[in-house]
């Protein structure tokens, strides 16, 4: 990792200038050997100059180079940029020379790589350029840009300092112990400012798991008596005959899984055995699969069959289910009714016929109001970006919890400065500014420094 | 020739000096003065939060400053008694004629120790070793080791409005030539400032006007092994009173005459300890500060404004301090002045307080950028010791940031240097929780009876504390009680829920509202008061002890993977450039050490540790 590395900066097109990066300790030298023009070893940082890259007397290239001396660059190594003008042939070429004279081609990410480890970027930074990488949909490449130029640091920050500085109100009466007009921390205002703290704190986890529903997913249950027409509603909804649709009851028996775009959302489709009394075997684990899914789920389709009235089993169905995460499919609503729309009190309901696929759009419509009701403010893009981040959030969370608890029991201050160091050191592993294993972890599995 | 030679006679060099000496070592001390050894140019008290806790560790390794106290105290108070156990600290008001008085005639007893009075103006040093030191009078004295504990005394100024004279305290001669020969030698010096507050006469006071501040009645002693001390006779109180408006008006109004803000001074303040016009100024809002007036002495009358050190010129020290109430008639004793003085740089130290340039020369005190008698003190045992050990051919004595403060002081001035003054704060511990007042002596009486200092019957004394602390532990846990009534009503009435079923006494002590005394209504316990008062601690903060010692076996963990004296940071891939040039100053000696270094991040952390690890798995396959 001491060795200087070189990659194609910009897309192989047609006629297009493309850029080679060159980064390491011996960039400007090592380019230098195969430049014709100035001296580079000379010239100062952050400049360009026009030359030629040559092999022995031959010309491979025209081009102009700048030159960027370390710490002020995007590796904080020495950096050096070949903007080449021959075509995708002739940078091809000028990449095998500087191959030829030692520099190594960089792997994917490694520039990236070497900006965290020389410390340009922290911890929560470097992970959002993996999740830049990885982001499937403008709102998740949006977010996860925001939390690159520093959105996520910032908002652990903004945390640490209110955190610090009550510490430092509960130090201050420990050092200064006869000094009494220095304003005493007291349990209440303590409390008051505890509160304010795990409101915002909650408020940005719920904003961050949303976020994970939109990046991985909303694990979407559809659920309903047999033969009602679930099975159609999910192959219209996934184009593809995955599930089997036959009209007798009970052949839908595994959870078929698959993953539908629908604008920003991406939903992950399960399909669910019926759920009703049953003495097959097969047909009962299937039954427990489904309730169980329910309860996971981030999203219910519960299709009811309009034209029957609902059985005993699907009413006790109906009870057990979250209003607030739940579609009620009233399906053959071509044929005269026996479920009215007062007899259930559930606020997302749609009315479909699957046959002639009626009422599918408006199915997909009231889906998309369900999660893209909380449209994220600009400055609700600070978040938590991944699973580690929210689980170490959720840590923090907890911990003021127990804080709280700490102090009703009266247990003194000068200990529950302990506890809020705990807490501050926490939210420092989110961006690295706190040493742990973990990220020494993070660092082994992300990026192979041990070779 | 002797064994060691220690250069001042302050706090620093007179723990020094002692416990070179009582360790065999022939030992001489040199000092501008004799009649100041042990002065106490600024403050007159010893203690107080954090400090107070390092007059326990001291007296726990066998040092001097807690058994002195003891004997020459006017006034003893324990701090912080509403929070909890780990920042209780005791402050004494210390007689600043007895104190002195007394700590000179432990040296003049001490065996192996001579006194000598001169200026010390070179050192001698050949091949990087020190060798000896040179007087005023050009008379060499050699040795094979020295301890500097110069205190303010180098290139020593004070400063007073627009005056400044080339003196240490009390119109010392300040000694000129010793910072630019430790500069020669490689030393970074730096300018440090403080300042003390205005004497006034005690009979000019309106003491009615102020507010009676006393000690503690009860016996209270900085050393396990004092059974008196003299504030529990004398009871010399303390007075309280406050700066105002019209205070503040002269301050503001003059601002430019004092020495700081008139551009006087280069040296750096302490932050914790700001002169009154820093406190009118950063603090514009408050509409008064304390003041407490405290008796220096019972053998003269002056009385120190604590909380009023200025650098203002003299007129204008009259009119602020007859602007205070009770000060209207105020007769001045001495006026307040800065001082300023040169320190070397601390990262150029050992965590032994050897200095890394020359060998066997060893710094202490406030050469070494802190303040305090306390932080001297401290400073100046673990350089005897480990100029001891040395001389022995042993490895020093490090205490570890949780074991004790001195060990945190030392570790902060090695590790991160000082900026200005340092001042040991309990904040500074992160596992103060494990350094208490009250077990200061199991931390490290251990420590002082390998070394020597402790003898076999004070070591006696405290192993039986120990095993009494063992027994009692035992016992509580060990007895159970039933949920009688007379208990019941007990817990009732202490305004603590009832119990329904058998429970040890150890689990009821864990209510922060049951304490050991209580016990005693139940089970014999003819145990020594410390010993129970430590149980208690114990039982009901297990909870967090116990964290506080898993944080610990973490940094521990840190600690102990060490780093190979002939590293090169600069052979080790993508350690930020920033971090390798601090790595390379201090050039810590275990990874615990770098990760506390300020400008090496986590991630340089990181990949220090893989390379360590991978350095030790390559040498082991060689």
């Amino acid at each position: 990792m001491n060795d200087t590395i070189c990659a194609i900066a910009t897309k192989l097109g047609i006629g297009a200038i493309s850029i080679i990066r060159v980064s390491g300790k011996d960039a400007i030298q090592k380019v230098n050997t195969i430049f014709k023009g100035k001296n580079l070893e000379k010239v100062e940082s952050h400049t360009i100059h026009y030359g030629f890259i040559m092999r022995e007397n031959e010309i491979i290239d025209e081009v102009l180079i700048s030159v960027m001396k370390a710490p002020r660059t995007f590796t904080r190594e020495d950096v050096v940029e070949i903007n080449c003008h021959g075509g995708i042939l002739t940078t091809q070429k000028v990449l095998e020379r500087l191959l030829s004279i030692g520099i190594r081609l960089a792997e994917p990410g490694e520039f990236t790589k070497r900006a965290f480890l020389n410390g340009r970027i922290d911890l929560s930074q470097a992970e959002a350029i993996m999740e830049l990488i990885e982001s499937k949909n403008e709102k998740t490449r949006k977010i996860a840009l925001s939390s690159l130029r520093g959105s996520t640091s910032q908002l652990v920050k903004e945390f640490r300092e209110k955190l610090k500085m009550i510490i430092a109100s509960i130090e201050v009466n420990i050092d200064y112990p006869e000094y009494h007009d220095i304003e005493q921390m007291t349990k209440d205002k303590l409390l008051i400012l505890l509160n304010e703290l795990t409101e915002k704190l909650e408020e940005i986890i719920i904003h961050s798991k949303n976020h994970q529903l939109l990046k991985n997913g909303i694990q979407t249950a559809i659920v309903g008596r047999p033969n009602v027409g679930k099975s159609s509603i999910l192959n219209h909804f996934l184009e593809e005959e995955k599930a089997i649709v036959t009209s007798i009851a009970g052949t839908t028996r595994d959870i078929v899984e698959g993953e539908i775009q629908l604008g920003n959302l991406t939903l992950q489709m399960m399909d669910t055995a019926g759920i009703r009394d049953t003495n097959d075997v097969v047909e009962k684990i299937g039954v427990e699969k489904s309730k169980q899914l329910l309860k996971e789920a981030s999203l219910v389709l519960y299709v009811l069959d309009r034209s029957n009235s609902m059985s005993e089993d699907e009413k006790k169905l109906l009870d057990t289910l979250n209003k607030d995460k739940t579609i009620i499919v009233l399906n053959k609503s071509d044929i005269p009714a026996k479920i009215m729309r007062e007899d259930i009190s559930f606020p997302h309901v749609v009315y479909t016929t699957t046959q002639t696929l009626e009422g599918l759009q408006e199915l997909k419509q009231e889906i998309l109001k369900m999660f893209e009701q909380e449209e994220l403010e600009e400055e609700d893009q600070r978040i938590f970006l991944n699973t580690r981040q929210v689980h170490l959030a959720e840590k923090a969370s907890e911990l003021l919890e127990e804080v709280k608890k700490s102090l009703q029991k009266g247990i003194e201050l000068d200990m529950i400065s302990f506890d809020l160091k705990e807490i501050l050191d926490t939210l420092g592993m989110i961006t690295g500014d706190t040493y742990q294993d973990e990220i020494l972890d993070t660092l082994f599995a992300n990026f192979c420094v041990g070779k | 020739m002797y064994d060691v030679i220690v250069v001042g006679g302050g706090h620093a060099g007179c723990e020094a000096a002692l416990a070179c000496a009582r360790l065999g070592q022939k030992t001489l001390l040199v000092t501008g003065n004799l009649k100041n050894i042990a002065d106490m140019p600024c403050n007159p008290s010893i203690g107080g939060p954090a400090k107070g806790i390092v007059v326990r560790e001291i007296d726990a390794l066998g040092g001097e400053m807690a058994r002195n106290i003891d004997k020459s105290s006017l006034q003893m108070k324990r701090l912080n008694t509403k929070k909890g156990p780990a920042v209780w600290a005791l402050r004494a008001q210390a007689d600043k004629i007895t104190y002195p008085q007394k700590m000179k005639k432990t040296l003049e007893k001490q065996k192996n120790l001579i006194l000598k009075e001169s200026l010390v103006e070179d050192l001698i040093v050949e091949n990087k070793t020190i060798k000896g030191v040179v007087l005023e009078d050009g008379t060499h004295i050699f040795s094979k080791v020295v301890i500097l504990t110069t205190g303010t005394y180098l290139k020593a100024s004070i400063l007073i409005g627009d005056q400044k004279k080339s003196e240490g305290p009390h119109g010392e001669r300040s000694s000129l030539f010793l910072s630019d020969k430790l500069k020669k030698l490689g030393f970074s010096i730096l300018r440090l400032k403080t300042g003390t507050p205005p004497r006034i006469k005690k009979e000019s006071i309106h003491f009615e006007e102020t507010t009676l501040e006393e000690g503690n009645k009860e016996l209270l002693t900085f050393s396990y092994d004092s059974n008196t001390s003299t504030a529990y006779h004398l009871q010399i109180p303390c007075y309280l009173t406050y700066t105002n408006e019209k205070t503040h008006k002269i301050i503001m109004d003059n601002l430019k005459k004092s020495s700081m803000y008139g551009g006087y001074v280069e040296g750096v303040g302490p932050r914790y300890c700001p002169s009154i016009e820093d406190k009118v100024v950063r603090f514009h809002d408050k509409e008064r500060h304390q003041l407490f007036l405290e008796p220096e002495s019972m053998y003269y009358d002056d009385i120190y404004i604590q909380g009023l050190s200025t650098s203002m010129p003299v007129d204008i020290q009259e009119q602020i301090v007859h602007s205070i109430k009770g000060l209207e008639d105020a007769v001045f004793v001495k006026y307040a002045y800065a001082i300023e003085y040169d320190a070397i740089d601390s990262k150029q130290l050992k965590p032994s307080l050897e200095t890394k340039i020359i060998e066997n020369l060893f710094t202490a005190g406030q050469i070494n950028g802190t303040s305090g008698y306390e932080e001297a003190a401290g400073q100046g045992l673990l350089a005897g010791i480990n100029a001891c050990l040395k001389l022995q051919g042993k490895p020093p004595l490090i205490l570890k940031r949780n074991e004790s403060y001195i060990g945190v002081l030392i570790d902060d001035l090695v590790t991160k240097g000082v900026k200005d003054p340092y001042r040991l704060l309990t904040s500074r511990a992160e596992y103060r929780l494990l350094l208490r007042d009250d077990n200061a002596d199991l931390r490290l009486r251990p420590y002082g009876y390998q070394i020597g200092l402790i003898d076999s019957k004070r070591y006696e004394k405290f192993l039986t504390k120990k095993q009494d602390i063992l027994e009692v532990l035992e016992k509580v846990k060990k007895t159970k009680i039933s949920p009688t009534k007379e208990l019941n009503d007990f817990l009732q009435q202490i305004g603590s829920s009832p119990i329904s079923s058998g429970i040890s006494f150890y689990e009821l002590l864990k209510r922060p509202e049951f304490t050991i005394e209580h016990c005693k209504k139940w089970i014999d316990l003819p145990y020594q008061e410390e010993v129970l008062k430590e149980v208690e601690i114990e039982i009901q903060y297990e909870g967090y002890i116990k964290k506080a010692e898993k944080e610990a076996e973490k940094m521990l963990a840190l600690e102990n993977v060490s780093i190979p004296e002939t590293i090169h940071y600069q052979n080790i891939p993508n350690i930020a450039s920033e971090a390798k040039q601090k790595l390379e100053e201090i050039r810590p000696t275990s990874l615990g050490q770098a990760s506390r270094i300020s400008g090496v991040n986590p991630s340089d952390i990181a990949i220090l540790s893989i390379y360590l690890k991978r350095g030790q798995y390559e040498s082991k396959r060689v």
